[in-house]
């Protein structure tokens, strides 16, 4: 909402205090004030000057020298608009004169003719093109004949003007009107509020003669008003209210349109002007649409309309959709005589169903939509038919012809002072918030301490007793309130256990050398059938998809972490940035329905994305690249630190994956998701290098981890290395082979480390030779050579026996 | 033979003084103090000496072999040390070159400030919540005042699946659930913390998908001025002792009274400067006491319990404390970005 100072004033007497000081105080109490325009900072020496004379200039075409009377001279001044005439007044920047954007007038020679100053238009005025009136767009500004010569333009242009923008919460709908600006700036400041009286002589035939109204819908409509104005003279509106008009961002038309906006300015209501002997019928019927019904609107859009969009019909055809736009063919035009005038109150809901199918916004729905003051719809209305007496010739009819099911019944709210004060923790005295609802302009009952207050239905935000709490605490002033501590019995608070191992589990990726990403829930379609866990495969998952995404790449909800996550490895390769180590803990979204109905699964997981250099320590030729290992190494890790134990990797196969590189992770047989190198197709189609992934279920890991912290008394016998190294199958598996190791090996060996993998020259084909050194200790005495040389045997045997291994000399 | 011993002595003497390496030296004591050496010789033939004279010069040769020994001992050591600094000088590193670096990742800005506020909060006896990104309908909205066809849904135009799911808008829904769970019993203290997801172009003030942070607190007699009291003892903690807050009214459908709170600006002290638009302020967070309606729906009796809500979004809180241009760099992940705020 645009609020024109100049227009407040008449309200409210604000002359002592500068806009940004009211501005603040409106802000502190409610209504945030997010812009203050003082409009005409820089016009100086613009006047009212009349043109006595225009001719063509005698050395070129589309020039005029035109002689203007500015009062105190007579100027000759050159002009090439194409409407400039002689008679008429205008706005003549003087020599001297400074225009919007520091530009300065100077007395000046055009093709050889002197030329003292300037004929403006009002958009080298300053005024925003889309405000300026047809008629004026191409040319210079032309004032009412009553405009006095030499007075100040800027002045009768209101261009001395400063506007606040208000930016209003949903609640506050009263302030989408003057009146209501009043209101509240009446009471932020504690004054007296002085709004225009409304007196309308009525001709004696009465309207009820001439229209009927009929609703056919008295939920939907609850009210209509009709009124009948006949003989009016279209024409321009007052300067006064087309000053106004513009201020508030809405274009001056004609008087009768202006003088509907200008209610709907005042009034927050709007209206519709039709042209009563163009309506087609002497009655107005309100009803729903028919499905299919079609109307041309204002706009000149031909509109289909369905059946829960509410009409005003002439009883045989659509004439406007109901609060959000009038029809076309009854539309108020140059030669328009009778007026029939609505004044309406729509159901907020109706017009914002109709607003939102046609994608119409107008100044109207806008108020419709937020709700209207039952009581004041039919006075804006009287209020209209004042001003189209006034400025535009019409005779109003006597008594409007109504449909009258409103409720205008007033919220009664009760409470004793003490309740107010409990809520917010203040000691207000009851004389004290009386006062505040004297400057808010509630009426009011009390009796002792108890009040009963009847809050007004220009201000449909308040009904219960909270409200009333929020009125009380603005206008008394939030910066006075107490800071006080909660005075309930105190809470221990805290995270929980998977809370806490969630930040445990952070810590440790990012000691291992990641860093924690965060990446989109969205991804595309592609992205959600990708990277999915081969379990989860089984379950047959449908992507969810979004009803209206934005766009292709955020449309379908993320069935694993990864596709993003490779997009972000993707945007680092594309600014040069190769070397990537990424993790992620989010969540994704598994359903298994084709037709979602009911909220899919939210599974937390935990991946990681690494390429490019692990280590670079060049200059002692230690360069580690990223590989298999180093990820699986972090993922060992983080399963040891949660104390997951016998976990295992198995070979295993993904479509985005490398063939041969990757694995599905268990823990206890359990499936706890997947490592691998992405396959060099996907890595070549994304322009990612050699990229290493994993993905966890992260819940899995914080539902199973051990936290039960234990001790193992220190040995203190010492232990006994020993190497050993086998000839096996190449195909043979080195966990394989540890694990009977360590069976053969128990109870004494205590470690097992693969130290050296061979295969080539001096091996026999199809074969490697694997290296443990095995380290052995007994925690009760000191192990005796016979008794490791027993275990050695133990342990030799059992690897010939399982994988004809060999041990190498 | 005192003579030629004295003599032996002297000339051993010069000769391991003398030497210039431990070779030298122990040429010298083999010479001298060998087997076959002089003083050897000089002692073999003590057989010829008298009775009265055969101790004097044994005495004697012991002392000549001990002095000589005790110098070679003395020189070997110092040689020892002159070949070990020789070797440690050898051995000297340029200390300035750079050290074999350790991979280090560290957390997501967003992920400390919300662990930040979480553990302030904690400190207050607050517990954290969480609750589902995809959410229906009566949890987003209706359960928080916000029936269908409200206006202030305008406020938030969500991303639906059906009629009845969409992505939730904002964490508050956690509150509506969380209370529910607590069965019209108090207190209920919480923080909200999680991702959510509004139809936004992404740009770089806007993001379809970005973090927020919310908190509860309902118990008998909880009054607005607790709220402020809180507010202020948090955002002394999170942006420095220094800072002041300020409540301005405004509106939220599950609260009523709502407020924005605003912090004093950093830069100017609340003179006015560009960073908070000339105002001294800057906006962090909205607040209210909970609607009656968002306590009934959620069981809990108006009349007995009354309580407090906040939020925030901690981009916003990133943007503003480390001047951070662009919101699309929290879910970009350049790297560049990222590290930079390995310690933050």
């Amino acid at each position: 909402m645009l609020v024109s100072l100049n227009w407040l004033k008449q309200y409210v007497d604000i002359d002592d205090i500068s806009p940004e000081d009211l501005a603040e105080k409106i802000t502190k109490s409610g209504i945030e004030v997010e812009g203050i325009e003082t409009l005409g900072d820089e016009l100086k020496n613009i006047v009212v000057g009349y043109v006595k004379s225009c001719e063509q200039h005698p050395n070129a075409d589309k020039l005029n020298v035109c002689q203007v009377d500015v009062g105190d001279e007579e100027l000759q001044i050159i002009c090439g608009a194409p409407n400039v005439q002689a008679g008429q007044k205008v706005a003549v920047a003087k020599p001297g004169a400074r225009l919007p954007g520091g530009m300065k007038i100077k007395k000046t020679k055009l093709r050889g003719e002197v030329s003292n100053g300037m004929i403006c238009s009002q958009q080298e005025l300053g005024t925003d093109p889309k405000f300026v009136q047809k008629e004026f767009e191409d040319g210079i500004f032309v004032f009412p004949e009553d405009a006095e010569v030499g007075a100040d333009a800027v002045e009768l242009l209101n261009l001395d003007d400063t506007i606040l923008e208000f930016e209003l919460t949903p609640n506050r709908s009263d302030c989408l009107s003057m009146n209501g600006v009043g209101y509240e700036v009446a009471a932020v400041l504690d004054r007296t509020l002085l709004l225009p009286n409304i007196e309308v002589d009525t001709t004696t035939q009465k309207a009820s003669d001439h229209i009927q109204v009929k609703v056919e819908e008295p939920e939907l409509n609850p009210y209509y008003g009709a009124f009948v104005i006949q003989n009016v003279k279209v024409g321009p509106s007052p300067l006064w209210m087309r000053n106004r008009l513009i201020a508030a961002g809405i274009r001056p038309i004609n008087n009768v349109v202006d003088i509907t906006n200008y209610v709907l300015l005042e009034y927050g209501q709007p209206l519709h002007a039709f042209d009563y002997d163009r309506f087609g019928s002497k009655e107005v019927v309100i009803r729903a649409a028919r499905e299919g019904e079609k109307i041309k609107t204002l706009d000149d859009e031909e509109r289909t309309l369905k059946s829960e969009h509410l009409v005003i019909t002439n009883g045989e055809k659509p004439v406007a959709i109901a609060g959000v736009m009038g029809g076309a063919d009854s539309e108020v035009h140059e030669g328009t005589t009778n007026i029939l005038l609505e004044a309406a109150f729509f159901n907020p809901l109706a017009v914002r169903t109709a607003s939102k199918h046609h994608g119409i916004r107008s100044e109207a729905s806008i108020r419709y939509e937020k709700g209207v003051d039952p009581n004041r719809v039919k006075e804006a209305g009287q209020r209209a038919c004042q001003l189209l007496q006034q400025h535009a010739g019409g005779e109003v009819l006597s008594g409007e012809v109504e449909f009258n099911d409103l409720d205008v019944s007033e919220p009664v709210i009760d409470f004793d002072t003490d309740q107010i004060n409990q809520k917010l923790g203040t000691s207000i005295a009851t004389d004290e918030m009386a006062t505040i609802f004297e400057r808010l302009q509630f009426e009011y009952q009390q009796d002792g301490e108890h009040f009963t207050v009847y809050a007004p239905t220009r201000r449909g935000d308040i009904t219960i007793v909270e409200d009333i709490v929020e009125e009380v605490a603005r206008i008394y002033g939030y910066d006075y309130l107490p800071y006080t501590l909660p005075e309930g019995a105190s809470t221990a608070g805290g995270l929980t256990v998977q809370q806490q191992l969630k930040r445990k589990i952070h810590q440790y990726l990012q000691g291992a050398g990641l860093n924690e990403a965060m990446t989109y829930s969205l991804t595309s379609e592609k992205g959600a059938g990708m990277f999915v866990d081969p379990v989860l495969k089984e379950r047959n998952p449908q992507p969810v998809k979004l009803a209206m995404p934005m766009s292709e790449a955020h449309s379908h909800l993320r069935l694993t972490l990864l596709p993003e996550m490779i997009a972000s490895v993707k945007y680092n390769i594309a600014r040069r940035q190769q070397d990537i180590a990424l993790y992620e803990l989010g969540s994704v979204y598994i359903s298994e329905e084709k037709q979602i109905t009911k909220q899919p699964e939210e599974k937390r997981r935990l991946a990681a994305a690494i390429s490019g250099t692990w280590v670079s320590h060049q200059w002692q030729k230690d360069v580690k690249t990223v590989d298999f290992f180093v990820l699986k190494g972090i993922v060992e890790g983080l399963l040891s630190m949660l104390r997951l134990h016998n976990v295992s990797f198995e070979a295993a196969t993904m479509e985005e994956l490398h063939p041969g590189r990757t694995a599905v992770i268990k823990v206890n047989g359990d499936h706890v998701g997947f490592i691998g190198q992405v396959h060099p197709f996907v890595q070549t189609e994304w322009d990612l290098n050699d990229t290493y992934v994993f993905e966890l279920d992260l819940d899995y890991l914080l539902e199973h981890a051990d936290l039960e912290e234990s001790y193992e008394p220190i040995p203190r016998y010492p232990s006994v290395t020993q190497d050993l190294a086998f000839v096996v199958d190449e195909s043979t598996k080195a966990k394989h082979m540890m694990d009977v190791i360590t069976e053969a090996g128990s109870p004494f060996l205590k470690d097992i480390q693969v130290f050296d993998i061979y295969q080539g020259e001096h091996m026999e084909e199809g074969k490697k030779s694997i290296a443990y050194t095995l380290r052995f200790q007994d925690p009760e005495a000191t192990l005796k050579d016979e008794q490791i040389e027993k275990v050695r045997e133990q342990i030799v045997q059992a690897m010939e026996e399982k994988f004809n291994a060999e041990l190498r000399g | 033979m005192k003579e030629r011993l004295v003599e032996l002595k002297e000339e051993a003497l010069n000769k391991v003084a003398e030497a210039e390496d431990a070779k030298q030296l122990q040429e010298v004591r083999v010479a001298y103090l060998g087997k076959k050496g002089p003083i050897t010789e000089v002692l073999r033939g003590m057989g010829k000496l008298s009775k009265e004279e055969r101790p004097v010069i044994g005495q004697l040769a012991n002392e000549v072999r001990e002095t000589i020994a005790g110098e070679i001992e003395t020189k070997q050591q110092q040689l020892e040390k002159v070949a070990l600094e020789k070797q440690l000088k050898e051995e000297a590193l340029d200390v300035t070159l750079p050290g074999r670096p350790n991979p280090t990742g560290g957390p997501h800005l967003l992920t400390k400030l919300i662990e930040d506020i979480e553990d302030l909060f904690i400190g207050m006896g607050f517990e954290v919540a969480e609750g589902p990104e995809v959410e229906q309908d009566y949890y987003n909205f209706e359960a928080l005042n916000l029936p269908k066809g409200h206006p202030a849904r305008d406020m938030q135009d969500s991303f639906y699946i059906t009629e009845e799911l969409l992505m939730r808008t904002h964490t508050s829904p956690v509150q509506a659930r969380t209370m529910e769970k607590h069965e019209g019993k108090g207190p209920v203290k919480i923080i909200c913390p999680g991702k959510v997801y509004r139809r936004d172009t992404d740009d770089a003030t806007h993001s379809h998908q970005f973090t927020q942070i919310e908190g509860l607190y309902v118990d008998e007699n909880v009054r607005m001025s607790d709220l402020k009291g809180v507010l202020n003892a948090f955002a002394k903690q999170m942006f420095g002792q220094s800072r002041e807050i300020r409540l301005r009214p405004s509106f939220f459908p599950f609260t009523e009274p709502s407020v924005e709170m605003d912090i004093s600006c950093k830069m100017c002290h609340g003179d006015g400067c560009s960073v908070c638009k000339g105002t001294g302020w800057i906006e962090i967070l909205g607040a209210g006491m909970v609607h009656p309606n968002v306590l009934r729906m959620a069981g809990f009796d108006p009349e007995k319990y009354s309580g407090f809500a906040f939020g925030m979004g901690p981009e916003r809180i990133a943007m503003l404390k480390y001047g951070i241009d662009d919101i699309r760099h929290f879910y970009t992940n350049d790297v560049r970005f990222l590290k930079q705020f390995h310690h933050a």
